[in-house]
């Protein structure tokens, strides 16, 4: 169950960070999932992008790009707004989840229409969309095959690019069969766990859906604000299905996304496919205008949304945050989340730009543990593609944590303890140990040391672990046997 | 205060450390990145990045392209064609034992669907990507056109394929609606193990014309 700002950002029901990595670390088919997973992208991603000589400039012009953006979002916006509706879109503004979910599911009424069609859209996840779609009678088919295999298995994302990324193709075979049937076409008779014929038995179920769809809901990658083009990044074409074919769009898109021109996606275009899936580009890109006549749907809305994301503007440190563009390479780089998976972060924004970007978005005090989800290994910032400094963001926002606990004078020391176990967790072993001993990251760590130093309180216990190079003195091994006596840990391969 | 007021007040609130007289032009954005990654040769290395993708690439001289597409399609057995608006007659085979549908007036989604292939020219190639961009233009026929049929061949002159990205997006209109499409569909959602053909057509035939590549 979500709460809170009436979104679906952060489950309550999740427990904190450190307690979700404890259960996550015991689960070892979903370690062995997310190693191989994480290990295969990791290395794609380091192969094209060291086929560009320039890669660094084209990241330090993506950083440059987003800051000039963000330092004058409100023209950008209004421009945005302007071009949109002069090529016959409507531009729709809200400030917070209840207000997009009432936009959109208003504007699904008015399409006579009590079924939508989504492609994979983080905004929607965010603001809790399909939910409240249902309380209103309308369903929401997830079209994008891993949102399908995440809505069928009745399931949390847990990774921003691949958000089955935690289930194996048993386990997808096994949702397949079980679930289909009720949501449309059932699975094919003996399905197989063939990825081919899996990614088959999804194309057949969602063929009817798309053919009679009159309504879809997309996200957005960006929008140029000089010429009103939205577009949206894909690999399987499911996007283009909903883009295409039904009368009605209806775009939610987080108020960050907006870019100046045209011409600044060159720099876009070529770091994000390569960052994300590895390749040099992905299958489809789709842009479009406003509506073109006798092509595609001839109703187009653009909600443009808040959500806590002014506050995060407002915050001259955090405010980077805001310049994502959700390629997730930072997840498949860290090794807190190659061990943890995705749902230990209890939010739709999983890895180390969630750890940042939650906290900020539904506020400190509601995702307190998340800064606290990361060995400041400074390998995300390595790895960004606008040059997002993570861990400086998240050293800023521990601050925080420890100043809202003061001034509600909430005695930290039971939270403190829990970290402390978790910290021993996360640490080790090999992967970590060896990464700390890099002298590339020990120069990350040298240079934050410098700015940021010792968090105070009770709180020192955990940053002085984390921050300094060596490994912890217990393993996660000795760790394991510590907390969990008299079980064995079969089945775990390292 | 409506949303739209509420949400810009929040911004401008939240930008107040932002200098006044500070114009967008003024946050420096550096443009050192190279204009074009793709050397000398951008139509070989076209045909080999699309290849790449496991799409089919087909490189023929204009003399011989109608044949090469006649050929292609009999290869994949095609019953049923889509032939968009506009699509030059140099390229198209006079005839075959296919059904030609033209998109005028406009085909329903179910016969689209129903339909074995399209063939169709596209605006731009990008060499280094290995992409072919498709404008909606002459040839190419309104976006449903080339996501139904399971199969798809599009036809690329060699002076249609520009270096890189930056090129590209010069040489288009954004007006217009774009498809990049670079390979046939493609998934990685089930433990990251790449399965070609998901929504859109699961192949992707490209028959590159002009000079005949030096062996
Ligand atoms: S923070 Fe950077 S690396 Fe992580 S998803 Fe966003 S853009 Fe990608």
């Amino acid at each position: 169950m979500t709460t809170g700002t009436g979104d679906g950002l952060v489950w309550l029901d999740t427990p904190a960070f450190p307690e979700a990595a404890r259960t996550a670390l015991a689960d070892t088919q979903l370690r062995g999932n997310l190693r191989r997973a994480t290990g295969t992208i990791r290395d794609k991603r380091l192969a094209v992008t060291g086929e560009l000589a320039d890669w660094e400039q084209l990241r330090a012009a993506g950083a440059a790009l987003k800051r000039r953006t963000l330092r004058h979002l409100d023209c950008y916006l209004v421009e945005l707004e302007e071009s949109v509706t002069r090529a016959g879109g409507t531009v729709h503004w809200a400030a917070d989840a209840d207000q997009a979910n009432r936009i959109v599911t208003e504007l699904v009424r008015a399409a006579g229409a009590d079924e939508v069609v989504k492609v994979k859209s983080m905004a929607t996840q965010e603001i809790g969309l399909n939910e409240a779609l249902a309380e209103a009678g309308i369903a929401a088919y997830e079209t994008d095959l891993a949102e399908l295999i995440v809505q069928l298995g009745g399931d949390r994302p847990s990774h921003i690019l691949v958000p089955a990324i935690h289930r194996n193709r048993g386990e997808i075979q096994g949702i397949f069969r079980r679930e289909m049937a009720a949501w449309g076409r059932p699975a094919p008779e003996g399905l197989t766990d063939e990825p081919r014929a899996l990614a088959e038995a999804a194309r057949l179920h969602l063929r009817e859906k798309f053919l009679r769809a009159r309504v879809a809901v997309s996200g957005a990658n960006f929008a140029i604000a000089g010429t009103g083009t939205v577009g949206v990044v894909e690999s399987e074409g499911n996007g283009r299905m909903c883009l295409t074919l039904p009368q009605t769009l209806i775009t939610v898109m987080g108020i960050e996304k907006v870019l100046p021109a045209w011409s600044d996606l060159e720099v876009f275009l070529q770091l994000l496919p390569r960052s994300s899936t590895g390749e040099r580009m992905n299958p489809y890109t789709s842009t479009w205008t406003g509506r073109t006549p006798g092509d595609g749907p001839q109703d187009f809305h653009l909600v443009l949304l808040d959500n806590g994301r002014t506050a995060t503007l407002a915050d001259t440190v955090g405010r980077q945050a805001l310049a994502c563009i959700r390629c997730s390479a930072c997840l498949n780089v860290c090794p807190v989340y190659e061990r943890t998976g995705g749902h230990a972060y209890g939010s739709v924004y999983p890895g180390p730009i969630g750890a940042v970007l939650t906290p900020q978005l539904a506020g400190v005090d509601k995702a307190p543990s998340l800064p606290f989800a990361s060995t400041l290994c400074g390998a995300c910032y390595d790895a960004c593609p606008v040059k997002i400094n993570i861990p400086e963001v998240l050293a800023h926002l521990r601050a925080e944590v420890v100043e809202s606990k003061r001034r509600s004078h909430r005695a930290p020391t039971p939270e403190a303890l829990v970290m402390r176990a978790a910290a021993a967790a996360l640490a080790t072993p090999r992967r970590l140990s060896a990464a700390q001993r890099s002298a590339r990251l020990g120069s990350h760590l040298l240079a934050r040391k410098g700015r940021i130093g010792r968090l105070p309180g009770p709180l020192r216990a955990w940053s002085d672990s984390r921050d300094s190079p060596q490994p912890p003195a217990e393993t996660f091994h000795a760790w394991w046997r510590r907390t969990h006596p008299g079980e064995t840990r079969s089945g775990e391969s390292r | 205060m409506n949303a739209r007021d509420t949400v810009l007040g929040r911004i401008r609130a939240a930008l107040a450390d932002v200098p006044a007289d500070e114009a967008p032009q003024d946050v420096p954005v550096a443009r050192d990145y190279l204009a074009d990654h793709a050397g000398a040769d951008p139509t070989g290395l076209f045909a080999d990045r699309v290849a790449d993708y496991r799409a089919e690439v087909v490189r023929t001289a204009p003399a011989d392209a109608k044949q090469a597409v006649a050929e292609a399609l009999r290869r994949r057995g095609v019953r049923s064609l889509v032939v968009p608006p506009g699509f030059p007659e140099e390229f198209l085979p006079d005839d075959g034992p296919w059904q030609r549908l033209g998109d005028d007036p406009q085909l329903t989604v179910a016969e689209l669907d129903a339909a074995d292939g399209v063939l169709t020219t596209a605006a731009v190639g990008i060499a280094v990507t290995g992409t072919i961009v498709l404008d909606t233009g002459p040839g190419q026929g309104r976006r449903a056109l080339t996501l139904l049929p399971d199969y798809h061949l599009c036809v690329v002159r060699e002076e249609q394929i520009v270096g890189d990205v930056p090129e590209a997006l010069a040489a288009l209109d954004p007006a217009r609606p774009l498809t990049f499409v670079s390979g046939p569909s493609a998934t990685s959602d089930i433990e990251l193990d790449r399965v070609e053909g998901v929504h859109g057509p699961r192949t992707l035939v490209v028959v590159l014309v002009g000079a005949e590549p030096v062996v």
